[in-house]
């Protein structure tokens, strides 16, 4: 092993080392009352990145998904910006993965889940439920007037 | 055995050039994909042992386990994306998210130290006869190593 490969690989080493103190860390200090976060508002979405700019596929799949339905104003948190957000969250609603999707602070799923809902139609019951009304029944209504 | 010992520090010697080349932002796929490497001695380790947890947790009819790694920011031979079809009649009467949740749990292992994101598709065998349809996966939007 070279100098150069030695001090790459004990850079990675300690470099992780701190990745783990400071998720330690992070996780123990800040105690985040989810209840606070997903209650008392219609839709919440945690995702990587925001609505504007999503950083990854599922996210962005969610948001689209949404936007399909005319939904324009959502609560999001950019679980990439917080640690402690980012691995709370899993616990709290006891879900490995991101994005997850809250209505009226009830946890409805991922992504899969929405685009099922989507494909099957429940979703526009579960916007109505919470008092927001689906763009593509417009949508339906003015196809149906015009044949 | 003597073939096998070599293979495997052959794999180790791959992942640790690999290494050295990735962003910061890729190292702990890369920690996850070594290890899985490593304990299993095999070459699909993780979509390995998500195929026989299911089948002995849920007994499926009909299973589909999809790495799909390769359309994402990671070096090749990783398992870190997957996506799962399984059929089977413990779905009857269980709640969407509970479906999920039944997924979940047989490979609750591979969730917490291999896989990076997993995409779900769990029908019962009646809605399997109704749609065989599995969805695309989204395009990566670069936040594969995030």
């Amino acid at each position: 092993m070279n100098a150069i490969t030695r001090s790459v690989l004990s850079h990675n080493f300690r470099s992780s080392c701190q990745y783990v103190v400071f998720r330690a860390f992070s996780s123990e200090a800040k105690n985040i009352n989810f209840d606070d976060l997903v209650k008392g508002k219609p839709i919440v979405v945690f995702m990587k990145g925001t609505p504007v700019a999503p950083r990854c596929g599922f996210s962005n799949a969610v948001c689209q998904i949404l936007k399909h339905h005319g939904v324009k104003d959502f609560t999001s948190y950019d679980v990439l910006s917080d640690d402690a957000v980012r691995e709370g969250i899993k616990k709290y609603t006891n879900w490995p993965t991101i994005p997850q999707v809250f209505f009226n602070g009830e946890f409805v799923g991922g992504c899969d889940i929405m685009l099922d809902m989507h494909k099957n139609g429940d979703l526009i019951k579960e916007l109505q439920k919470v008092g927001i009304r689906s763009a593509l029944l417009d949508a339906k209504d003015n196809s149906d007037g015009k044949s | 055995m003597a073939v096998k010992f070599q293979h495997l520090i052959s794999n180790i010697i791959n992942i640790n050039r690999d290494f050295l080349y990735l962003s910061s932002a890729n190292k702990h796929l890369i920690y996850k994909s070594f290890y899985a490497t490593v304990k299993m001695g095999d070459e699909k380790p993780v979509e390995n042992a998500i195929r026989t947890k299911l089948t002995e947790a849920l007994k499926p009819e009909y299973i589909e386990v999809i790495n799909e790694s390769y359309m994402h920011n990671v070096p090749k031979g990783t398992e870190s994306h997957f996506k799962v079809v399984i059929v089977s009649s413990a779905f009857e009467n269980v709640k969407r998210i509970e479906k999920h949740q039944l997924v979940h749990k047989a490979i609750q292992e591979e969730l917490d130290h291999s896989i990076h994101a997993l995409s779900i598709v769990a029908k019962t065998p009646k809605e399997w006869e109704v749609s065989k349809e599995v969805g695309q996966s989204p395009a990566c939007r670069g936040g594969a190593g995030l």
